[in-house]
């Protein structure tokens, strides 16, 4: 049973990897906040089953802390901004999937080996994991560059913090217990500001399109 | 131990009262009055430090020494004047219709909440609380640097946001892999993130993690020094906010993300071993001073060249801490001081001048002594201080600077001399006629606050003249525990 | 080869060949009960074989022996698909040839042949549907080799046997690689066998048939041939993937009482999946033709992932 519960970690990491990939693939809204969503539940279900295995007390809280904050929370905010902004549904046509799935693949490629020496090192169970962990971030990061939509590039920037925080359960076992309430705290706020934002910026743009905010350049 | 308390709840507890009373007239008076409290507490810790040494207080969460007690004296510093600064600049501001009441009260609420968060990460001994600090510090400044809500600001903000984001990012994951390298060190719980005991095992911590952790460390605190290739932020930010906040992010935000970088080399130093770390921040600093002085010749906003400036100044302390050595690492220290001084004093000459111009385009911007020789002499003499001319305190930095390059990377030199120079005659060409030049602009309503400009060059002179025997020994001391002794 | 090897080979083919046409059937008449439609009779696809080939076979006045002689290789084909493919079980006298790249290699001749014949006639539509059958399988195989290759880097070996076998009779274990390349087997099946969202079986519309289009010039006992191996692969595609990511039950013995104990397990997975696909037909819409590569390629992005996952995880 116990080996069973560690393989599972090894498959909520895959699960999350390649909700990290249906994410960059995919062009509609709404169906972006369901697979945050999903992200966020994965990453509970895996923070829970090493607080099982190892018995750390403080990762029980940050799985609650997560649930509240990625699995509730942030994604009826999200839900509650694309509803009042009117882009439920909305879909982005211009990226070329292909190419992003490519580039995404050589990140992933690349991850792995970054962390392949030193995962062995980790004193967590879930150290084989770091890889993911980190490609996971790598991911976040190539959409946010692609996106040109708003919401798309702050989900992408959730999902970042979510391989972050991964990579804090998978690694370390979790970090101490004030330091991962700063981080949740940080991020609730800058979603928030984020979320003010992107009202201001449909007042000022009439449009939630990140291509209006290139005025500001280097001629 | 009461004074490092109040240096941090002051500010915490300023910005609550002003998130009440900002919007009022006395909200500006009030600022000042807790920004000066701020800076009689840091000065109050600076003497015990002086006296007593280095603090180590609650559970060993907040750690003050020599490097950091002279980090938070400069910020309260220059968070004082700045509020000085900015009672009659936001006034003008107010007159023209561009800060409501509203705005008015979250920008004295933000302020005061951003130097708090800055005293927390430069106090703080938690890497963790540290990282925690600095992303606070950053949406606080996301707010600021968004509070004229217009086109250009929001999407100065967005971008600053979320490059900045992506940054921090970065460094968090460094923080982690540095969690893991103490884990096995020095077993995990929360005292296995506390700079301290990381330093005291750096020697224990696992090579390959810290080299990894270095990476994502300096990449990640890097996107806020304004290293280049992760530098984009810096110009809109310091362009499209308030000219008060400009002052601060160049003069204060810049030398706490470098802070960070510091306390992350002397553990990667003392694990590695080998100088990467070293030739790495060489590398980005080199780097940085190039692109930003290539850069810098050829901006139009007069806010935005001097943030070009700002990019290449720190690219010259990260250049000079990547060289290490005691001489090297006081001129960091050194250059770090003058160039906060005399950086804001610049921005605020440039905020009263761009004010009474009405643009901050520098075309727009003429004949300064003629409407108000206070400003254009103090833009002018900062502009002089801040290119490196003797007597001011950033001509014997830059020396020192040189002078150890030229000894230790010697291929290094040419490209610093060159950037240094296309600096100095982008600068110089672009500030004689604003200075001088004919002009038909009119006196501001309001007196422009120019005390603040006099004392940061008057300092900034002093510390290119003389140096005080206990600021000497700080600077010592400070650089001799960045160079890992 | 034992005579008891014999029969249990010619047992899984002959179960092949009887009960494929029922899987098509079951999958349809879930299709219609999902969609609120009176469903065909679960026989239908056998009234259907009955009645094209008791009709005369018409060719076309420019058709080549290509065009004659293809449906017999395509029904070869799966055939012999059926035959290697780990269906009851893993120990039979053809089974050392079932390696994963020959398999691959199999559904290539047929969808070869059946393209050549399509463009023979020289019609539009045929040339048309031949153009899409290979888009569709040009971008469709790599997936499906990688998707073995991943699930052949657990056990070591590429023939489907030794696979399968060591995936049944090892303690259980969760592979996350297997579990991502499960859903790309799951996406390349679709396609391959002219699903929803890739293709659909039920319309004959010009922009976007792919399967229909290719066979519009057959009647009569071609015809029937054609659609008895579209119902054999459906068969194979369902029996590989059960044997690969569910494979228990599986016998691993060639004497005909053990396959027949293994016939209800298989009967049963049969019965689920083929529910599983209707729903998957019944939930997805068609897509555009050009999103098609899109479609195939997140399935060989999803088999890399596996492959990758293994690599770094082990398992």
């Amino acid at each position: 049973m116990e080996a069973l519960l560690a393989q599972s970690i090894n498959l909520f990491a895959a699960v999350l990897l390649v909700l990290a990939f249906a994410m960059i693939a995919q062009r509609r809204i709404l169906t972006l906040i369901h697979l945050f969503t999903l992200q966020g539940a994965s990453l509970v279900a895996a923070t829970l089953v090493v607080a099982y295995l190892t018995g750390q007390h403080h990762l029980y809280y940050s799985a609650v802390i997560t649930f509240v904050l990625k699995v509730v929370l942030i994604p009826i905010l999200l839900h509650r901004v694309i509803q009042r902004l009117n882009v439920r549904w909305d879909v982005e046509t211009l990226f070329n999937i292909p190419t992003t799935m490519l580039i995404g693949i050589v990140l992933v490629i690349f991850a792995f080996n970054l962390a392949a020496p030193i995962a062995s090192l980790s004193a967590s169970i879930a150290h084989g994991t770091l890889g993911i962990a980190l490609a996971c971030v790598l991911l976040s990061f190539l959409m946010m560059i692609v996106r040109a939509k708003a919401v798309p590039q702050v989900i992408g920037f959730l999902s970042m913090e979510n391989g972050l925080f991964f990579a804090a359960t998978a690694a370390t076992s979790g970090m101490p217990m004030i330091v991962e309430l700063g981080i949740a705290f940080d991020v609730l706020v800058g979603i928030l500001i984020l979320g003010v934002f992107m009202f201001q910026i449909r007042e000022q743009f009439d449009s939630l399109d990140i291509r209006h905010l290139e005025k500001l350049k280097d001629e | 131990m009461e004074a490092l308390l109040l240096v941090l709840t002051i500010p915490l507890v300023g910005g609550l009262l002003l998130a009440i009373w900002g919007d009022r007239p006395v909200g500006q008076d009030l600022n000042a009055a807790v920004s000066l409290l701020t800076l009689l507490a840091a000065g109050w810790l600076t003497s015990d430090i002086i006296r007593d040494g280095p603090l180590l207080v609650w559970g060993e969460w907040f750690f003050v020494d020599a490097l950091n007690v002279f980090l938070v004296t400069l910020t309260a510093f220059v968070g004082f004047t700045t509020s000085l600064f900015s009672r009659p600049y936001m006034r003008v501001e107010r007159d023209h219709g561009k800060m409501t009441p509203g705005r008015m009260r979250l920008f004295h609420s933000m302020y005061q909440l951003f130097n708090g968060m800055m005293l927390v990460a430069l106090t703080t001994n938690n890497l963790g609380i540290l990282w925690v600090a600095m992303e606070a510090a950053t949406l606080t400044t996301v707010l600021l640097v968004s509070v004229y809500r217009t086109a250009a600001s929001l999407e100065a903000a967005w971008k600053y946001f979320i490059l900045c984001g992506v940054g921090i990012a970065q460094a968090l994951f460094g923080t982690i892999l540095l969690y893991m390298a103490a884990e096995r060190a020095i077993g995990g719980g929360d005292s296995a993130l506390l700079w301290t005991h990381l330093a005291a095992a750096k020697h224990l911590l696992d090579p390959g993690i810290l080299s990894l952790a270095f990476v994502f460390l300096l990449l990640g605190y890097g996107t806020k020094v304004g290293l280049v290739p992760v530098h984009n932020w810096l110009p809109d930010a310091h362009a499209e906010g308030p000219t008060p906040i400009s002052a601060v992010l160049s003069g204060l935000l810049l030398n706490v993300a470098l802070y960070a970088v510091l306390r992350c080399k002397v553990l990667a130093d003392g694990s590695l071993q080998n100088g990467l770390p070293g030739q790495m921040m060489i590398g980005f600093g080199l780097i940085t001073v190039v692109t930003a002085a290539f850069f810098l010749s050829r901006q139009r906003d007069v806010k935005r060249m001097f943030a070009y400036s700002s990019i290449e100044h720190m690219g010259l302390m990260t250049f000079a801490f990547g060289i290490g050595g005691p001489v090297a690492n006081f001129a960091g220290l050194l250059h770090m001081t003058v160039h906060a001084l005399i950086k804001s004093a610049i921005f605020f000459a440039v905020g009263h001048a761009a004010q009474k111009a009405g643009s901050q385009l520098m075309d727009d911007i003429r004949g300064l002594l003629k409407v108000s020789p206070t400003v254009g002499w103090g833009l002018m003499l900062g502009s002089l201080a801040i290119l490196g001319m003797p007597p001011f305190g950033v001509f014997a930095s830059e020396f020192l600077i040189l002078t150890t390059a030229m000894r230790e990377v010697p291929w290094a030199t040419p490209f610093l001399l060159v950037a240094l120079g296309v600096a100095f005659a982008a600068i110089f060409s672009r500030v004689q006629p604003m200075v001088f030049g004919e002009t038909s602009m009119r006196p501001l309503a309001h007196p422009p606050a120019l005390l603040p400009v006099f004392i940061h060059l008057g300092l900034g002179l002093m510390l290119g003249l003389y140096i005080p025997p206990y600021l000497n020994d700080w600077y010592v001391q400070a650089a001799r525990m960045i160079a890992g002794g | 080869m034992t005579f008891s090897g014999l029969v249990s080979q010619l047992l899984e083919i002959v179960l092949a060949l009887a009960f494929a046409p029922l899987l098509t059937g079951w999958v349809n008449q879930w299709r219609a009960w999902l969609q609120n439609r009176s469903a065909p009779g679960l026989l239908q696809p056998y009234r259907l074989l009955h009645k094209l080939f008791n009709k005369d076979s018409v060719v076309a006045e420019t058709a080549s022996p290509i065009f004659r002689i293809a449906p017999y290789i395509v029904f070869a084909c799966m055939a012999l698909v059926c035959g290697i493919a780990p269906t009851l079980s893993t120990d039979l006298p053809l089974a050392p040839a079932a390696d994963a790249i020959a398999l691959v290699g199999l559904f290539a001749l047929a969808r070869v042949f059946i393209s050549l014949a399509a463009m023979d006639i020289g019609t539009s539509f045929g040339t048309l549907g031949a153009r899409r059958e290979m888009l569709v399988g040009f971008l469709a195989e790599p997936a499906l080799l990688m998707v073995l290759f991943s699930a052949s880097l657990i056990t070591q070996s590429t023939s489907l046997a030794n696979i399968v076998e060591s995936l049944a009779h090892a303690p259980f274990a969760i592979y996350p690689s297997l579990a991502v390349a499960g859903v790309a087997f799951t996406f390349v099946s679709l396609a391959e066998n002219a699903r929803i969202p890739v293709d659909n079986p039920a319309t004959h519309l010009e922009l976007t048939m792919i399967h229909e289009a290719l066979i519009l010039e057959y009647s009569g006992r071609h015809l029937a041939l054609i659609e008895w191996a579209a119902s054999l692969k459906l068969f194979a595609y369902s029996c590989i993937g059960l044997a690969l990511f569910f494979p228990w039950g599986i016998a691993n013995a060639d004497t005909p009482l053990v396959m027949i104990l293994a016939v209800p397990v298989l009967v049963a997975k049969l019965a689920v999946g083929g529910m599983l696909l209707a729903l998957i037909e019944t939930i997805n819409a068609k897509m555009r033709l050009f999103r098609v590569p899109e479609f195939l390629a997140t399935a060989f992005l999803l088999a890399v992932i596996a492959l990758l996952v293994h690599v770094l995880l082990g398992a």
